[in-house]
């Protein structure tokens, strides 16, 4: 077997030195009514060649959307990788580290996660960014408990704008803390009234910009709001390329910004692994989950970095730790901060221009078919739609062409009759003209 | 301390951050000039620059290639490193990750298009079942914790459902930290258990703290001390007398894959951290996946989503109103459908294992630390008497009296060429030294290790060398750092000169 | 003339009137070694004997500080928030943490004095 170096004779004369008959004969401490009772109903080892083709038949399966033109959104966008990146994260010295616990033999990964948590920073306006949560829905529902703690209020509110995952992620998460969490309706015209629900007994208040259905939301007067009753304003936003092109939250009084940094890390892989992106102000710092680094000295005076400020974590403060994450996205951490060194201020702009330029000149076109109309006046690279037929059924018809047109909004709400013909589209650099092309005269033909 | 006109030596090489090799404008991507149109911002256009430095493609390269030569990793290094499993991370699980039809698929295209993803979800289902004998897995949870979160919502959610609202969690005093962490996570209160004196739970401990207000008991098993806690059929059945339920941390699977059927031990619920396991990457920190099996009691509050099979294929039930009769999902965990990426590599490793292979491979593991605990045994302190599982765990009464302490033992481990082992955990010992060398390291590496470390017990022990011992490591790119400063001012990110 | 008391959680105290100061024994940071922040409470916030009051952070370690007596916040060391090695170098002075206006006197009967506190500290070795 590839992956095991002992030999028989290896492990003959190991057993001899420990003393010991058999392998079996290590395990004697297991109860004998749960020794070897499996026999699984599963193959034997199987050859690098076997293995590739079994599973290379199950991936063929998929419609990957490269063979499609494909604009789905609603949280996980496809952009393009440049090749370096997928590189730089195969070197071993990154994929097979563990957490950098031994800061002398880790300054790679801690160095990256210092220029990661600048980025971070740097692109949502605010003062200080962690080394990463799993996703952006886990990331809102700590961004909720943080709230919680900070202001020693218990009422959450969930915009109707936020992607409904992170909504039900954080309900989920905070059901059993004695917080409680509101969720709004979807949103779909951005008409709900957020400011007649602000009183002194919020903790905070969650929105998304761009919103979950494409509005973008200056939410200035909402921070200035929430902040003289004493509640924080949490932002969540799906994707993060838009801050290269519309005023990110900090600058707009954000206290606390989540981010899903998948779009500008890895393809979309089916939704996972993602990587969480978390900010805040610096007076808040003490009450952030997750892991942070920081710059310090090292005995002969040169600059180095460590993780720092530990005593927040479960490692340290167990039960009264400020969240149980250990784990998280490093390796998506470091592609997504690859990725923004690769574009730099003029790409990553740029691409913003580039993504905002395809999502205009496709609502304009979607918008020119009869019964078609796109909702959102504001939009950065995805807005809703509203068709004259269910968006699912719509969907399969496209799907059934070879396109990937767009995401029902009926996945996430089934329960709302007026969102049964609401269908999200997204637009990417990665989409053509032949491709916008495509998806007109399909929907032409269906509608 | 280096010698040289640039402080570069050889191949360790000084670099900058990448904020002060900026070149304003400079790019390594060359995009097209975006069409020139109406915009549909609103008033919300970026009015300021966002700061991002601006490198060229062999710049980016260059810098993170250098990084890289900063870190151990299990490439290039043993990685002894107690209670994480740090085993070979094959390439063929990347090679099959990145095939088109599992990385470049959307979490929300139509059901009929990713019948694949989902026959994939379903197979990996199917193997965890399988393994472990339990009826139910739920696929979602983002990492080990996450997993233990599920387990224990999943629990909560069970009492609740009989109108049981018990207030605690019980936890070994020698747990991982995520464990209390979790069960607060979840609004419970913690109460510790102690230890048996041999490293394992007591029993009659246990007993003394069961009552109608427990709600579970977390036990990690084999345990972190390395040891297979052996009654643990009475532990669950005296649980279980209580009216509580069991939560095995799985974290230690390793040990057992194969071999040991969990669902006759009487458990609950179990996470699986396909990252240490199933020989994932862990990535610096990450992404890991923790797949939680659960039992008959539980599997109606499996959270949101999963894969059901049924005439027209594979489908995915995203709604508790889809869930099928009896289901009372307890919510969603994560956004999109869990890790989908690792079980992809997780599923490559399992197969290319087979049964056969991972029964193989957790022999390996026990048998390999079991030859460390042997062969170290009669110079370190080892804690406990073997036979040990998956890692052998040593504590500091070899140093006593030496001015060594396990922190100098373990830097100086650097300089010889090996990533130390765990530090100070558990924390049921003095200076714990928690070493767990998986199965894929030869006898060859482990002698060498071996041989290592009783050089530098000798010399901790010969006197004269604790200063020795505190100045390593020596021949890192940096030496010890000043954790204390950094915590004291945190510095958390780069800022222009002209902001201080 | 200030009169000292200790706790068996190593806090001392310095009573004065019905005014006390607390800190933290110069034997508590020396297990904690480098101390690198102190949560203090808010002036004004009342306390109760035994009651967590604080919290003492090492760059490995988190320990809570009680209040030995119960009463009224009156002034907390602003000190040390730009310099928590205060406590390090001079724990019984300059390193105190908190004022607390005393309710019950009789508390002061519970602690230990220098003598039963160095006893218990050498009890601890």
């Amino acid at each position: 077997m590839r992956y095991l170096p002992l030999t028989d004779d290896d492990r003959r004369a190991m057993l001899d030195v420990i003393g010991a008959a058999s392998v079996d004969d290590l395990f004697r401490d297991v109860p004998r009514a749960a020794w070897n009772a499996a026999n699984p109903d599963l193959p034997d080892h199987a050859g690098e060649i076997e293995v590739e083709r079994a599973l290379a038949a199950i991936a063929r399966k998929n419609l990957d959307c490269g063979a499609a033109p494909c604009f789905l959104g609603a949280g996980a966008y496809r952009h393009h990788t440049p090749a370096a990146l997928d590189y730089l994260i195969q070197r071993g010295e990154f994929l097979t580290a563990y957490t950098p616990y031994q800061p002398e033999v880790s300054q790679g990964t801690l160095q990256t996660l210092f220029e990661f948590q600048t980025q971070v920073a740097l692109i949502t306006g605010m003062d200080v960014a962690n080394a990463s949560m799993y996703d952006g829905a886990t990331a809102c529902a700590e961004a909720a408990a943080m709230a919680a703690r900070i202001t020693k209020r218990k009422r959450i509110l969930v915009s109707g704008s936020v992607h409904p995952h992170y909504a039900s992620v954080t309900a989920t998460q905070l059901q059993f803390t004695g917080l409680e969490v509101e969720v709004l309706p979807p949103d779909p015209l951005a008409m709900e009234d957020l400011l007649g629900r602000v009183d002194e007994d919020l903790a905070c208040l969650i929105v998304q910009t761009p919103g979950f259905f494409g509005h973008l939301r200056d939410v200035t007067g909402l921070a200035d709001a929430l902040h003289e009753m004493g509640a924080l304003l949490v932002v969540a936003v799906a994707e993060p390329l838009s801050l290269g092109l519309i005023t990110p939250p900090g600058a707009m009084g954000a206290d606390i910004v989540v981010a899903e940094g998948q779009s500008m890390a890895t393809p979309p892989s089916f939704g996972g692994p993602g990587v969480g992106l978390f900010a805040t102000r610096s007076k808040y710092v003490r009450q952030m989950p997750g892991r942070l680094c920081g710059e310090t000295v090292d005995v002969d005076g040169r600059r180095g970095y460590v993780l720092t400020l530990s005593t927040r974590e479960q490692h340290i403060r167990r039960e009264k730790a400020t969240s149980n994450i250990c784990t998280n996205s490093g390796l998506i951490a470091l592609a997504f901060s690859i990725h923004m060194t690769l574009l730099g201020e003029a790409g990553f702009t740029r691409l913003a221009e580039i993504n905002h330029a395809r999502a205009v000149d496709l609502a304009g076109r979607l918008g020119q078919i009869k019964g078609v109309r796109v909702l959102p006046p504001t939009f950065f690279n995805e807005f809703a739609v509203t068709l004259p037929k269910p968006a699912a059924e719509v969907v399969e018809a496209l799907a059934a062409r070879g396109i990937l047109g767009g995401v029902p909004v009926s996945r996430f709400h089934p329960t709302y009759p007026e969102l049964v013909e609401v269908m999200l589209v997204a637009a990417t650099e990665m989409n053509t003209d032949a491709d916008v092309d495509a998806l007109v005269d399909a929907l032409k033909e269906i509608l | 301390m280096v010698d040289t006109i640039t402080g570069n030596q050889a191949l360790q090489i000084e670099q900058p951050l990448i904020f002060e090799q900026n070149e304003p404008g400079r790019t390594a991507v060359d995009l097209p000039a975006p069409t020139v149109q109406e915009d549909r911002l609103g008033t919300l256009r970026r009015k300021t620059p966002v700061g991002l430095p601006g490198l060229s493609e062999p710049q980016v390269v260059r810098h993170y290639t250098r990084l890289s030569q900063k870190n151990y990793g299990i490439d290039s290094v043993f990685y002894p490193l107690g209670s994480c499993t740090m085993k070979h991370n094959p390439r063929l699980n990347e090679k099959m990750a990145r095939l088109p039809g599992f990385a470049d698929i959307h979490p929300f295209q139509p059901d009929s298009t990713v019948q694949g993803a989902l026959e994939l979800m379903d197979t990996l289902a199917h193997w965890l079942k399988e393994l472990t004998g339990m009826p139910a897995v739920a696929l979602s949870p983002a990492a080990g914790a996450h997993g233990e979160l599920c387990g224990l919502m999943a629990i909560r959610a069970a009492l609740e459902a009989r109108g049981d609202a018990r207030k605690v969690v019980l936890v070994p005093e020698s747990a991982h930290g995520t464990n209390p962490a979790t069960a607060a996570t979840c609004g419970y209160e913690v109460e510790s258990i102690p230890g048996d004196g041999n490293g394992r739970v007591s029993l009659a401990g246990l007993k003394d703290k069961l009552g109608p207000h427990v709600a579970a008991f977390m036990i990690t098993n084999p345990n972190t001390c390395g040891l297979f806690e052996g009654e643990i059929v009475e532990i669950s059945q005296a649980v279980h007398d209580a009216g509580a339920l069991v939560y095995m941390d799985g974290a230690n699977y390793n040990a057992i894959m194969g071999r040991v059927k969990v669902a006759d031990l009487g458990i609950d619920a179990m996470h699986i951290n396909l990252h240490k396991t199933f020989s994932t990457p862990h990535g610096g920190g990450g992404p890991g996946s923790g797949p939680t099996v659960l039992s008959d009691a539980l599997a109606p509050f499996a959270p949101l989503p999963f894969v059901v099979h049924g005439p027209d294929g594979f489908r995915m039930v995203e709604h508790a109103r889809d869930a099928g009769e009896g289901q009372q999902p307890f919510g969603r965990m994560k956004g999109f459908h869990g890790q989908f990426g690792v079980f992809v590599r997780a599923l490559s490793y399992m197969m290319s294992m087979g049964k056969d292979g991972l029964a193989q491979a957790s022999g390996d593991a026990v048998l390999n630390a079991n030859y460390l605990h042997a062969r170290l045994k009669g110079s370190l302190s080892a804690s406990y008497e073997g036979p040990v599982m998956h890692e052998a765990l040593f504590d500091d009464r070899f140093l006593k009296d030496t001015g060594v302490s396990t922190l100098d033992f373990a830097k100086a481990m650097i300089d010889e060429g090996f990533h130390p082992m765990t530090m100070y955990f558990p924390l049921v010992v003095h200076g714990a030294l928690l070493m767990e060398p998986t199965e894929t390291e030869s006898k060859q590496t482990l002698d060498a290790f071996c041989d290592t470390l009783l050089a530098l017990a000798d010399k901790a022990r010969a006197g004269d060398a604790a200063d020795w011992f505190k100045s390593a490591p020596r021949h890192t790119p940096r030496r010890r750092l000043d954790e204390a400063q950094a915590a004291r001012k945190p510095v958390l990110r780069w800022s222009p000169p002209s902001e201080g | 003339m200030s009169q000292m008391y200790f706790t068996e959680d190593h806090e001392w105290l310095s009573v004065e009137g019905e005014t006390a100061i607390v800190g933290i024994t110069d034997y508590a940071q020396q297990q904690l070694g480098d101390v690198v922040f102190i949560e203090l409470p808010d002036e004004g916030k009342d306390l109760v004997q035994g009651g967590q009051a604080a919290v003492v952070e090492s760059v490995k370690a988190a320990s809570e500080v009680y209040s030995p007596v119960s009463g009224t916040v009156t002034a907390v060391n602003a000190d040390l928030e730009g310099a928590p090695a205060l406590v390090n170098e001079d724990a019984m002075g300059a390193g105190w943490f908190f004022a607390v206006a005393m309710i019950d006197p009789t508390e002061l009967d519970n602690l230990m004095d220098q003598d039963g506190y160095d006893a218990f500290v050498a009890g601890l070795e």
